[in-house]
């Protein structure tokens, strides 16, 4: 008998613990690689509105960013209201057709979410919209922020 | 010679015991500056664009309900002046009236929500309507799912996408928001 547990006490108790960095390793590189950090610097100032009834974007890679807002000029002071694709300002509202085109002409299923300033006006919103059905992008987002309830 | 054994001795190992830690280290840094922020907003779907010849087609005022925003923010529903929180229930009465009331739509298939604005309306009070619309509908989903025997119209939306089915409740109660155009100035 006291062979037995003799025989038991021989065996190693310790978990091997050097693959315990390559596990962690695993990990980490996991993170670093679906980490998406922004690429476009936003040149106009975009305070969403609040809102209740919100929906959630789930394929981010359908989706394209028109931002509307004030200029963001030197010394926190700010401009005109601007209409930023990507990283440029549009200056004539009239190209948004040809760039939107394009961009839906490379994803079929493109969903246009528009990030506007709360103080915005809707006229530049609307001719925005306009470009929009010209360009036939039709599916759009009024991007805002969760309503905290008071 | 006593020198020399010493060197001998000493083993040229290095310490990888805290290398778990330097890498958990790295991952947690890595967690915490994770933004992974999910986009939210208000999803809508313009109308496609308008040929020249074809005439859109007729629509009974009855079967609309008009909802001005105007400069100032103020609402009007259907030339009355309203609170904002009032319009979701306004939608609701329009949508579900089914002829019963004069003011309001014929039937729930039939029933419109237009939202006009002026060039001048601030964004955020336009948004604030478009919301209260949009819940006045996620609640009559709602309120549809549970007389189906659902919690929700959320676990409806789930047991219907497993069973590949048609949405009968949005093809019952759909959602007809129109954006109209301001008028010229």
């Amino acid at each position: 008998m006291s062979g037995h547990f003799q025989k038991k006490a021989q065996t190693k108790q310790e978990i091997p613990t050097a693959s315990l960095p390559d596990i962690i390793f695993m990990l980490l590189i996991f993170f670093m690689v679906s980490t998406v950090l922004r690429e476009t610097t936003v040149q106009v100032r975009t305070t969403l509105p609040q809102a209740e009834a919100l929906t959630k974007i789930d394929q981010k890679r359908l989706v394209s960013y028109i931002y509307i807002g004030p200029r963001k000029l030197d010394g926190n002071r700010l401009g005109e209201t601007g209409v930023q694709i990507d990283d440029a300002l549009i200056e004539d509202t009239g190209t948004i057709r040809t760039v939107m085109y394009r961009k839906l002409i490379e994803q079929p299923k493109l969903i246009v979410s528009l990030k506007v300033d709360e103080t915005s006006e809707m006229g530049i919103v609307l001719d925005v919209q306009q470009e929009l059905r010209e360009a036939g992008t039709l599916r759009i987002n009024y991007s805002s922020r969760r309503e905290i309830p008071s | 010679m006593s020198l020399l054994k010493k060197k001998k001795r000493k083993e040229a190992e290095i310490p990888t015991s805290s290398m778990a830690d330097i890498a958990f280290l790295l991952l947690i840094f890595f967690l915490v500056t994770t933004t992974i922020d999910v986009d939210t907003g208000i999803g809508m779907v313009l109308p496609p664009k308008l040929e020249d010849d074809i005439e859109p087609p007729p629509i009974k005022e009855r079967n609309v309900l008009k909802i001005l925003v105007n400069e100032q923010g103020l609402v009007l529903v259907e030339d009355q002046p309203s609170a904002v929180q009032l319009i979701r229930d306004e939608v609701k009465k329009h949508v579900l009236n089914n002829g019963e009331d004069p003011r309001y739509a014929e039937e729930t298939g039939k029933a419109l929500i237009s939202i006009k604005t002026a060039r001048q309306t601030p964004y955020d009070a336009y948004v604030g309507v478009l919301d209260e619309v949009w819940m006045a509908y996620f609640e009559m989903w709602d309120a549809e799912a549970r007389s189906l025997g659902f919690p929700d119209y959320a676990t409806y939306v789930d047991s219907i996408e497993e069973a590949d089915a048609e949405n009968a409740i949005r093809d019952k109660i759909k959602a007809a928001i129109s954006i109209a155009e301001p008028d010229a100035a």
